[in-house]
């Protein structure tokens, strides 16, 4: 009774209380998956990923541990991003590809995780690792048309179960392998796809023009015999008298001017009266 | 206290008699070591006293004020965690102990105070976008379509969370992976169409493709996240070989051009044609009735005008050989156009 008025004695305890309870209890977050270790031993894992299961329903919350005999591993829950590097990709035509994929995975079973390598970091390096090599190999075996859209096909589904048998090694699963760009590298391939994309388009520019001229001569052809056909019919009515019409069109036109000397016969048509009656 | 068996202490380090002087860590002058000693011991116990003091009851009469400054700070504390906040927009996520407990809508609400429960309020109904590529000339985002060729695109992913108990727990970057699934997804569609198809008439269509293909991704995922859209700003060959697209529309524009020119042709000469034709037919059906009058009508007025404007010379050319001064006649007529 005493000692428990006494000031000093109540804090005292409570600090007692707190390190204690500080050191046997823990939490683990939704996000979380923990493994307890007893002595360096793993005992017993908590909130341990499960395909069923719903937030709220989960291992998460406030857990009790032995003090200082056993600690806590965190493992995250969530599913994570590998990054991966580029890969430069052959095809079996002979053409380079640069493939930038993703992939996404989580951490399944945390204890056959953290027995073989520790970190959810070197969990992302095996995979990457494994996944390069295998993007490389299976993707080296398309030709270059289908390596645009590899979806199309199960190549990615073959990829992702071959790096899902290692995965599991490491306690993990690969949830997705996708591509993320499949690039021309740069230089000499990007440059003469370039260079085809302009021979196509001056070709089509060629023959847009070459279609124009033709069209543009044969409305000009129809419209000549048109005009012919219009000529025919009219004047072919007299050939005689449109002989003499148009010369008469032709003299005033030719003479209109005024700069020509012109030399008569008396004998001349237009003449014919001048001299009286002697010609008739 | 060790402190107190250190002072006593000969042969500890910091009361060392005045003896003990090349063992003093204090310097050489022992008489320092000595003075030192009783000091720090001194400094200890007034120390010690005043802290006793101080202690709530330690003093008796000093215990209330500490209670209430502990009560009131217990107060505060349980005041200010223990209520939370949720705006129009957000959503309240409730762990407790880290374990998910429930998800509260807009208004005022109450949890266990702050180590127990904690809120996390991310913004539901806000509507996020995602730039990937951009529409100005300094970057490029290059792409390759179906047929090979290569596309320069630039698009934007909108998207807010559906379910926010999801987006916290089940991805580790969700901005990270939507971008992801959402470049996958338009690499993905626009390797499926050509390029004329996804320059033009197809944009709009890709974009959909390209949301409902994220969508799925996301959802495989459980991510917890709505793609509200996916929009296409810009879908232009690279500029590389603008120009030769360029010249492409140019070269359509000029197939038209000939074309219009040829038809204007073609509308003139018909034109012309059945202007004289008609002009013909007209005469024509006038010479019918009176051919011999008619004829003579038009020479001798043809005659005329046509006489009327030049140099006439008439010769009766019966045995004789005219001399033309062809030379002096083109000078009078040159004068007589000089002088007009």
């Amino acid at each position: 009774m005493t000692v428990l008025r006494n000031p000093i004695a109540i804090v005292g305890l409570l600090f007692v209380v707190l390190f204690l309870a500080s050191t046997s209890l823990f939490t683990v977050n939704e996000t979380q998956q923990g493994i307890v270790l007893r002595l360096g031993k793993p005992n017993r894992i908590i909130n341990a990923y499960d395909t069923k299961e719903v937030f709220g329903m989960t291992g998460a919350g406030l857990h009790m541990k032995l003090p200082f005999v056993e600690n806590v591993v965190y493992i995250d829950k969530r599913i994570m991003n590998l990054d991966m590097a580029q890969q430069t990709v052959l095809s079996t035509d002979q053409l380079r590809l640069v493939v930038d994929a993703f992939a996404r995975f989580r951490v399944t079973d945390p204890l056959k995780m953290f027995t073989s390598v520790r970190s959810e970091a070197r969990v992302a390096d095996e995979l990457s690792r494994i996944l390069g090599s295998r993007l490389r190999n299976e993707l080296g075996r398309q030709t270059f048309a289908s390596l645009l859209s590899p979806e199309r096909g199960q190549l990615m589904d073959t990829i992702q179960d071959a790096v899902n048998k290692e995965a599991t090694r490491y306690g993990a699963e690969v949830v997705d392998v996708r591509i993320k760009r499949a690039d021309l590298p740069a230089g000499d391939p990007l440059e003469s796809a370039y260079s085809r994309m302009r021979a196509a388009r001056e070709q089509e520019a060629r023959n847009f023009r070459a279609q124009g001229s033709k069209q543009a001569q044969i409305i000009r052809a129809e419209a000549d015999a048109e005009a012919a056909k219009t000529y025919a019919e009219s004047f072919g009515q007299d050939q005689e008298f449109y002989a003499f019409y148009r010369a008469m069109q032709a003299y005033r036109a030719a003479f209109d001017n005024g700069n020509a000397n012109v030399v008569l016969s008396p004998d001349n048509e237009f003449l014919q009266e001048f001299q009286g009656k002697r010609a008739r | 206290m060790s402190s107190e068996n250190m002072s006593s202490d000969n042969n500890g380090p910091w009361g060392s008699g005045g003896s003990g002087g090349p063992r003093n860590p204090w310097g050489g002058k022992p008489g320092g070591g000595k003075s030192s000693g009783p000091d720090f011991d001194d400094f200890i116990r007034r120390s010690q006293e005043r802290l006793r003091s101080g202690m709530p009851g330690g003093g008796g009469g000093m215990n209330l004020p500490w209670t209430y400054i502990a009560l009131g700070v217990l107060l505060v504390w349980l005041a200010s965690t223990s209520m939370y906040r949720v705006e129009p927009q957000e959503a309240g996520v409730v762990q407790r102990f880290g374990r998910y407990i429930s998800t509260s809508g807009p208004g005022f609400h109450f949890k266990l105070p702050a180590p127990i429960e904690t809120v996390v309020k991310p913004e539901v109904e806000a509507v996020r976008t995602i730039e990937i590529g951009s529409p100005d000339q300094s970057s490029e985002n290059l792409m390759l379509t179906g047929d090979q060729n290569i596309i320069d695109i630039a698009y934007a992913i909108r998207w807010k969370i559906k379910d926010p108990e999801a987006y916290l727990f089940q991805l580790a970057e969700p901005d990270e992976t939507i971008r992801e699934v959402g470049e996958s997804a338009m690499r993905a569609e626009v390797a499926r169409v050509n390029l004329d198809a996804a320059i033009g008439p197809q944009r709009a269509q890709i974009a959909e493709q390209v949301r409902v293909r994220t969508q799925e991704i996301l959802d495989s995922y459980r991510a917890g996240i709505d793609v509200v859209g996916v929009d296409i700003k810009q879908a232009d060959p690279p500029a590389a070989v603008d120009a030769a697209f360029k010249d492409v529309s140019a070269a359509q524009q000029n197939a038209e051009q000939y074309m219009n020119q040829a038809r204007a042709y073609a509308q003139q000469l018909v034109a012309q044609a059945q202007g004289q034709a008609a002009a013909f037919n007209a005469v024509y059906q006038q010479y019918r009735l009176a051919p011999q009058v008619t004829r003579k009508r038009m020479y001798l007025e043809t005659m005329e005008e046509v006489l009327s404007k030049v140099d006439k010379t008439i010769l009766e050319a019966d045995g004789v050989v005219p001399y033309l001064p062809l030379p002096e006649m083109k000078k009078r007529s040159n004068a007589a156009g000089g002088a007009k």
